[in-house]
Formats: structure tokens, sequence, C-alpha cells
């Protein structure tokens, strides 16, 4: 019962924040400034998260494949399909889900409960298009954009741990890539990273939008929000798999 | 004018108060009290359809805040201004910044116009040298002041008071006071004080609506309030004379 109610909240806010989207004029100057927290201030750490994924990959699929007699090309496949199909998208979401999901939580949450909304709102403002719709958008507009980042940097990182330590050349890395590259795949990774942009700020501001209790309250709305975020991208993750693939 | 009619909420199980009514004139300042939990806040958030009845009605200016739909409300509730509890303040901007929100979006004011009408709004509540400070460098005094600077920048026709003195030192308390009767005075406003704090309800009222077990249990002017033999206001009266008596020997 109670899940059906915090369904039916969410979807409500949803609803909302769809209406609202037209007001451009309202969220306009907080849409760029959210483009920039969410997608620009999170480059570095996607940057991170690429490269160790990509080399961790590359070491572990060489040190797996060390006695199979199979060209050195398959490692550099393994690796930049994995990450194209899977990993750029899945460990990205769960890395923005605690950076990007616990932010947006923490901030509407502090917000409600210290009556900035309802100031909002007092104002004659529509705090839902005002907050939640450059949030959303924000998130939907930029993960793909992150996407591309930890693609490029998880691959280039894969390509430089086998180049460093001399178990994949180059060479026969790139030839790996390219002999199995795949558009699609591109195109699924993208849709991927499109609906968990969607998944970690909607659920990010529910949450906080509809935090309660004080700083405690604050707290709760932002365990729930990542915990949530991630809950959501694994499952969607394989309802898009198991219906694209 | 504001007309509360049979006015009726709970929360779950919970009944906060049941068929409320009074009306507030034009021009006037009304105190509300009672006790914490009573329900005075809640009142206020239905005023400005922040909250919704289970019964009854209220109409400003005639209209039924709450029948109206989203975009008719969102222009009612430019009529008022609100000064929050903890002053609400946005933290992510600074004083400035603060009390020139509402023209931003609400008016087509160019920049200069804007400082113009946010420096004299400063000016009323002292603050015009506090401009560009951060909201987190004011005193709990200052940031009610930023609060009812940023309230009045729209030249509202209602102002409503949170609990206006709640948590501030009496001298404070007194400059809070001293500005809700120049605002009434200065932008002939209509003025609904929500508080606790009778100090303040004999400096700012005309009108007292005392909230007691679940009801509205007196209404009346400033001077019959001070004849009245109601026991239950009459002992809220004491409680806070002792307190005010109290306060001063501290």
């Amino acid at each position: 019962m109670h899940a059906l109610k915090e369904i039916g909240k969410y979807t409500t806010l949803l609803y909302q924040a769809l209406r609202s989207s037209t007001e451009f004029s309202t969220y306009r100057k907080n849409l760029f400034h959210e483009l920039v927290k969410v997608g620009y201030d999170s480059v570095p750490i996607i940057i991170l998260v690429g490269i160790f994924t990509g080399s961790v990959m590359t070491l572990q699929s060489a040190y797996q494949l060390e006695f199979a007699f199979i060209p050195l090309s398959t490692i550099g496949a393994i690796v930049s399909e994995s990450i194209l199909i899977e990993l750029a998208a899945v460990i990205s979401g769960l890395v923005l889900a605690g950076k990007v999901g616990a932010r947006v939580a923490t901030e509407l949450g502090t917000m409600r409960v210290s009556e900035q909304i309802d100031a909002l709102e007092s104002m004659g403002f529509n705090s839902v298009s005002f907050l939640v719709v450059p949030r959303v958008l924000a998130g939907i507009l930029m993960f793909p954009v992150l996407y591309i980042v930890a693609s490029i940097f998880g691959i280039g990182g894969g390509l430089a741990a086998g180049y460093f330590s001399g178990t994949v050349p180059p060479a026969d890395f790139l030839k790996g890539a390219r002999m199995f590259f795949y558009p699609w795949n591109v195109v699924f990774g993208f849709l991927k990273s499109f609906v968990f942009g969607f998944i970690i700020t909607s659920v990010a501001c529910y949450k906080g939008y509809y935090a309660k209790g004080g700083a405690e309250g604050v707290g709760r709305a932002t365990t729930e929000a990542t915990v949530m975020g991630c809950i959501l991208i694994l499952l969607a993750d394989f309802i898009l798999a198991a219906l694209l693939l | 004018m504001i007309e509360i009619r049979n006015l009726t909420k709970s929360f779950g199980n919970l009944l906060v108060w049941e068929d409320v009514t009074f009306n507030i004139e034009d021009g006037d300042t009304i105190a509300v009290i009672g006790r914490s939990g009573c329900g005075k806040s809640v009142l206020l958030k239905h005023i400005n359809a922040l909250l919704y009845p289970d019964n009854g009605e209220i109409l400003i200016d005639g209209e039924n805040i709450h029948e109206l739909d989203y975009v008719s409300q969102r222009r009612l509730r430019q009529k008022f201004g609100i000064l929050f509890q903890g002053s609400a303040l946005f933290d992510s901007i600074n004083t400035y910044e603060n009390v020139a929100f509402p023209l931003r979006y609400f008016t087509d004011l160019n920049e200069e116009q804007i400082r113009e009408k946010v420096m004299l709004s400063l000016q009323y509540v002292n603050l015009e040298d506090s401009a560009e400070k951060e909201t987190s460098e004011l005193s709990g005094g200052m940031r009610k002041r930023v609060g009812l600077a940023r309230a009045i920048i729209l030249e509202p026709k209602y102002i409503m008071y949170d609990e206006p003195t709640s948590g501030l030192d009496p001298k404070t308390a007194e400059e809070i006071n001293e500005l809700i009767i120049a605002m009434a005075e200065r932008l002939n406003v209509t003025s609904i004080v929500i508080t606790h704090d009778m100090h303040s309800v004999l400096q700012v009222a005309d009108k007292v609506a005392f909230l007691d077990q679940q009801k509205l249990s007196w209404f009346g002017t400033l001077e019959e309030m001070k004849s009245s033999n109601q026991p239950d206001l009459i002992d809220f009266i004491t409680a806070s004379e002792y307190q005010i008596k109290s306060k001063q020997y501290t």
C-alpha cells in the first residue's frame, strides 16, 4: 500500500513536471546552471571511472586469456564492446547516482524543510517548473554526453593499460576494437544513459521535494534517493537489455 | 478582505481545528494566537493555498483560493507577502539577490530599476548596508528583516508573518514589532501575524483570533481581549504575562 502511494506521488510529480515544462522562462536560468553542475562538474569523476574501468578490464582479460590460444586483438574487442554496451553507462550511472542524485535530493530536501519551496510557491512560482524540470532535463541531456566521455576514456584507458603492461600492443587492441564494432551498441549505450539520467534525477527530485522532518529527513531523503537510483538503474539495465538486444 | 468560513482541517486522525470562521478586514492587523501546535501556521498556509482544507472555504477579495485553477491561484498568491518562521531565504544567493528575486521573474524592470526597488526595500528594514552579504553571514534578526524586505518587494496587499519574533532576543523582537507597525502604516497593507508572543500582540494587533482546543475559541479587538473574561484566553494571557515579566528580570 505504501509502495503504491509512493508510485502515485512520484507519477504525479512527473506529470506536473511534464505539464510545466512549457514554462521555459521560469527554469531557463536554472537549466543552464544545472547543465553545468550535472555535466561539466561530473567530467573529472567520469574520466577517472572510465580510465580505471578500461584499464582493469584489459589487465583482467589479458590475465584470463593468458593461456588461451586466441589473438591478442580479442582483448581489444572484449574491452571496447563491454565498455560501449554496458560499463560506460552502468558504472557511470551508479557513480552519478551518488554524486548527482545525492546533491539534488539534498538541495531540494533542504529547501523543503527550511520552507524555501513554500516561499517560492507563496510568491506565485511554480516550484516544480522552477526546481524539478531543469534538474531532470539536465540529467536527460548531460548523461549521454557523460556516456561518450566515459566510453572514450574507458577505451583509451584499456589501450594504455595494455601498452604499459606489455600485455596487448596498441595495434592489436585497436584492431580488435574496430573488428567487432557495431554502431547499434553505441546507440544502445546512449539510450541507456538517457534513461539512467532520467531515473537518477527524477527519483532524487521526488525524494528531495517531499522530504520532511528537518536534518534527519534530508539525510533520509538523500540516502533513499541514492539507493533507489542504484536499484532502478540495475533494473532498467536488465529491462533494456531484455527488450532491445 | 479575507473571509474564512467554516474551515476544518485534519492530518490523518489528528484534528487540527474545525469550523473556524472569521473575517480579516482591509487595513487591519490581526494576530492569530494560541499554544504551540494549535495550528496557527497551518491556518496561514491555508490562506495562501499552500495547504487545502477538509471543509470550508477561504475567500480572498471574494475569490475562493482553493477552487481556482493553478494559474489564477498563482495570480492571487502574488497579493501576499509572507515572512516565514525561519525566514526561508534562498541560501544559494546573497541578500540583494534574495530581495530582487521576485522582481526578476515577475516584472520587466531593468537592472537599475530593480536596484532602486531592492535598496528601498532594504532601507525600510534598515539593512541597506548588508545588501552584498551572504545569507549565512546574517543574524537571526537580520534574516527576518531580509525576509520581510523580500515579502514587500512586489507591494503586496496582504503581509503574513509566521512567528516573526520567535527565537529573537527581546531587543531584536522589539525592532521586528516596530517594523510590522511601520509596514502597515507606510505600505497600507493588511497584516496577519501568527504568534504566541503576547508582548508582540499587544504592540501590533488591532484584532485577535485565539485558536484553542481545535477551534476558534475567541475573536475580537485588542481592547475587547483585554477586558475579556473567557477562562482559556485569560489563562493564555496570564501565562504569557508571567513569561514577559520573567524575561524582564533575567
